[in-house]
């Protein structure tokens, strides 16, 4: 019985501390709108994150793309064999990155790169006082150091989502052309016959809405750290755990709406 | 003027701040002592609005900052400035942007204005051309030098000192209540300082407030303080550990 009460005490908390959570994300979303078209317009502050979340995470970004595009040219290849389709192996690689591998990925590529650093690094201004020391400036931390780093996120995860499915689809014809000898002309046609314009203008949709995701989740667990260096480490893991999750969940149900 | 009027803080069921009556005088230092996590870092934070309290009021100027809005908030704040303890400075940018911060969000000073202001409040502090050092690159000493003229940047009327010599050497810790003296004569300030150092409180406070129990329960010039006979006061002052405060 004591066991039984013990449980159900668990989950109650853990249900009470999500809910708890998903508010404190929601305020902070709020607050962050309010805030994002007062002036001043942190103009500065928001490139210097486009840098950060854009062009550092390109290297990882590119890798990814590239290597998941090949390898799906090389399983589909298998599996389109069995009933001599293998020209739709361009369009089968095209589609799931423009749809799905390409904004997937490169959310949870940038969340473990940017995600995790916008969570280690706010937790430490927390623990420092550095964000009390905004407070006490008259300056607000939600529009120096949250704003900037959703708006960068929101514009930058669909460009390097763009660069992941260019490359992701590269990669498929290095495979299936060049390696496994599929006729180019079919392979490209495929890709022009299959794949709409608005496959992937929701791709990159859904990639923006990741880029809010990742940023949000990072900016908030940051913000909410307790407890010296451990409460940073704790806040990093959560803020990366919690966002790849929702990268994962909020895909489908995107993906249930736009397709 | 600052007034404290029946300041109310609990952290769940346990009470920080247990009715608080405290009056500031303008131009003085007045200097608040009392045990570790006995809640003067807690009653610091409701001075400057970080946070609200349970029940009553802080008075600044008369106005009662516990019920303003961000906003209004915001414009009373920038009557103070506040040295943390560890320094705070901002990690991601160098000194003379520390120094500056203030400056380049609240007044509309030239590029050319605020580097001579930061250079003037840099010297205030005893520190001269390391407006380009990172934070990293500091001692701890010199750090809360710096973030001592970061918060006396926009000339504020009154600077709050969170436990300002912790942590130092004997000669840094001099150093430290020299110029909380100094800054203090020279620009006219009011200063609230969070010790338990018994040396430096004597040397620094025109006032010296203990808080006990979250309570204020002595108030006095530091001659007064002294003289007390309030037993919780005398050990504390003493270092004792028989006494009236239980140690833990």
């Amino acid at each position: 019985m004591k066991r039984v009460s013990e449980t159900l005490d668990n989950l109650g908390r853990s249900v009470l501390s999500g809910v708890e959570q998903m508010g404190g994300i929601l305020i902070l979303l709020i607050s962050t709108l309010g805030w994002m078209f007062r002036p001043p317009l942190k103009l500065r502050a928001i490139i210097k994150q486009m840098e950060f979340v854009g062009v550092k995470s390109t290297f990882v970004v590119v890798l990814t793309g590239t290597f998941t595009g090949m390898v799906l040219a090389l399983q589909s290849y298998h599996g389109f064999r069995l009933f001599s389709a293998e020209g739709l192996v361009g369009s089968t690689v095209a589609l799931s990155m423009t749809r799905e591998l390409g904004p997937v990925l490169t959310g949870l590529m940038v969340t473990a790169r940017a995600g995790s650093a916008m969570a280690a690094e706010l937790g430490t201004m927390r623990v420092t006082e550095q964000i009390d020391a905004l407070y006490v400036m008259a300056a607000n931390p939600i529009k120096y150091l949250v704003v900037p780093r959703i708006v960068a996120s929101v514009f930058v995860v669909p460009l390097l989502t763009a660069i992941s499915d260019f490359l992701g689809i590269l990669g498929g014809y290095f495979v299936g052309v060049v390696l496994l000898d599929i006729n180019k002309g079919i392979f490209v046609d495929n890709i022009y016959k299959y794949v709409e314009l608005e496959d992937i203008y929701n791709g990159l949709i859904k990639a923006a809405f990741f880029g809010l995701l990742l940023s949000l989740i990072g900016c908030y667990k940051g913000f909410n750290t307790r407890g010296g260096a451990e409460g940073v480490g704790m806040a990093t893991t959560e803020a990366v755990v919690i966002a790849s999750v929702s990268i994962l969940v909020a895909d489908y149900f995107l993906t249930a709406i736009m397709f | 003027m600052i007034r404290i009027v029946d300041l109310y803080k609990s952290f769940k069921s346990q009470k920080v701040l247990d009715g608080v009556n405290l009056e500031i005088e303008d131009g003085k230092t007045t200097v608040i002592i009392g045990r570790s996590g006995g809640g003067k870092s807690v009653l610091l934070k409701h001075i400057i609005g970080l946070m609200k309290p349970d029940s009553g009021q802080i008075l600044v100027d008369d106005v009662d900052i516990a019920k303003l809005d961000d906003r209004s908030l915001n414009e009373v704040r920038k009557k103070f400035g506040m040295l943390f303890q560890e320094g705070a400075l901002f990690d991601s940018m160098n000194v003379a942007e520390n120094v500056g911060f203030s400056l380049r969000e609240h007044t509309k000073m030239k590029e050319e204005e605020i580097r001579v202001a930061v250079a003037e409040k840099l010297k205030a502090v005893g520190l001269t051309g390391i407006e380009e050092k990172m934070p990293s690159e500091l001692s701890g000493g010199m750090r809360k030098r710096v973030a001592l003229a970061r918060a006396i940047a926009i000339n504020p009327q009154i600077v709050l000192f969170d436990e300002p010599t912790t942590g130092l050497d004997p000669i840094m810790l001099e150093a430290i209540n020299q110029l909380i003296i100094h800054t203090q004569k020279n620009f006219n300030l009011t200063c609230i300082v969070i010790s338990h150092d018994v040396e430096s409180i004597f040397k620094v406070g025109h006032k010296i407030a203990m808080l006990y129990d979250g309570k204020i329960i002595e108030y006095g010039t530091p001659e007064e303080i002294k003289k007390s006979p309030n037993p919780v006061l005398q050990q504390f002052l003493t270092g004792s550990i028989e006494g009236p405060i239980h140690i833990m």
